[in-house]
């Protein structure tokens, strides 16, 4: 997980505030989640157990690259949509 | 040439198809939604020897990330993925809905369909070509689900649509090619790949719908509904190649009466 401080500026949601680990608090497909830490969305969807190479993420309705998981940081109030291929016609 | 084999055209030896740029010989696409179980999709989808299949795009269950998903069973390397947009009735829900598949699968090829309410589920034109031109602008391939309307046809392919795919019946109805005069002036006036998509209830469906010329068929009910779904796919591969054969070999002009098999010269007195 290279540098995500360079990412902190983009995050939405509430600022570092000390040095203790901050509680996120997401809203996964519809649901309320807290993780405490640095979220990436790596971490994110290791933390659930979904294999990165089988979902999409989108982060407020925008899509999230999957070769920015590892980078990409997380913030409180994040709305996050994780979706997978399933049968249809 | 050994002088014993009858002539073949080469249309029916090399029979292939192209969509988007993509080469098929398979002209039979199918569903992966409504069977019993995964292992059930993944032995009806081989039997039925369909290059393409379609797929719905939704959340994952978080309470049970662990589950088995579709691509472990329909390998995506194997067969072409085509999402679909299933469930969205706005022209934003199906770009976000493509968009987050094209991240999941790498892929711009995508089949739009945009439904009316039960218990027609009649294609919605007006969304449906919103959807196609927000699409279009973002760089999709799009097979595009509409009536059987040759105005609404013409325009989505002049939209830039790749294949243009017409209900033969409501989707899931079984109710087989309910305008077949309709679905011919389609195939007469396309100038890229036609296929009913929808209403196919049975092999002879298929069959017909090959032989009125369409490019290709797809469908899913008709064989994930079917008693014996694997021994059904096997039917709509044999019958889409048999439509496919027929439509090329040309069928003999209709007539009003009868005109005898065994010549009438000859007989005995």
């Amino acid at each position: 997980m290279a540098a995500p401080w360079r990412l902190l500026v983009v995050a939405g949601g509430d600022a570092h505030s000390g040095g203790m680990a901050e509680i996120v608090s997401l809203t996964v497909n519809g649901e309320p989640r807290r993780f405490s830490g640095d979220l990436t969305v790596a971490a994110l969807l290791a933390a659930i157990g979904l294999d990165a190479r089988k979902v999409a993420v989108e982060r407020n309705e925008e899509i999230v690259p999957r070769s920015r998981y590892g980078e990409i940081m997380l913030a409180s109030g994040d709305q996050l949509e994780i979706v997978h291929f399933i049968g249809g016609g | 040439m050994d002088g014993i084999s009858p002539a073949v055209p080469a249309e029916a030896l090399d029979d292939t198809w192209t969509v988007a740029g993509r080469r098929f010989r398979s002209r039979l696409i199918v569903g992966t939604g409504k069977y019993k179980d995964l292992e059930e999709t993944a032995a009806a989808i081989a039997a039925s020897g369909a290059e393409i299949v379609t797929v719905a795009v939704r959340r994952v269950n978080l309470s049970d990330p662990g589950a088995p998903m579709l691509q472990d069973y329909v390998d995506p390397k194997v067969y072409t993925y085509l999402p679909n947009t299933a469930g969205c009735h706005t022209a934003r829900d199906a770009v976000r809905t493509l968009r987050l598949a094209r991240e999941a699968g790498g892929w711009n090829l995508v089949k739009l369909e945009v439904l009316g309410p039960p218990p027609h589920l009649y294609p919605d034109m007006v969304a449906t070509f919103e959807a196609a031109e927000a699409l279009i602008k973002d760089g999709f391939e799009v097979m595009v689900y509409c009536a059987d309307d040759p105005v609404a046809a013409k325009r989505l392919e002049e939209m830039g649509c790749v294949a243009i795919m017409p209900l033969g019946a409501p989707i899931g109805s079984g109710l087989g090619i309910q305008n077949p005069a309709m679905i011919s002036m389609l195939v007469e006036q396309a100038t890229v790949p036609l296929l009913v998509d929808a209403g196919v209830g049975t092999a002879s469906d298929a069959a017909i719908g090959m032989e009125l010329g369409c490019t290709a068929v797809l469908l899913n009910s008709a064989i994930a509904h079917a008693r014996n779904p694997v021994l059904m796919a096997r039917a709509m591969k044999h019958a889409v190649e048999a439509g496919r054969l027929s439509y090329l070999a040309g069928r003999m002009p209709r007539r009003m009466g009868a005109d005898p098999s065994s010549p009438l010269a000859g007989l005995i007195r």
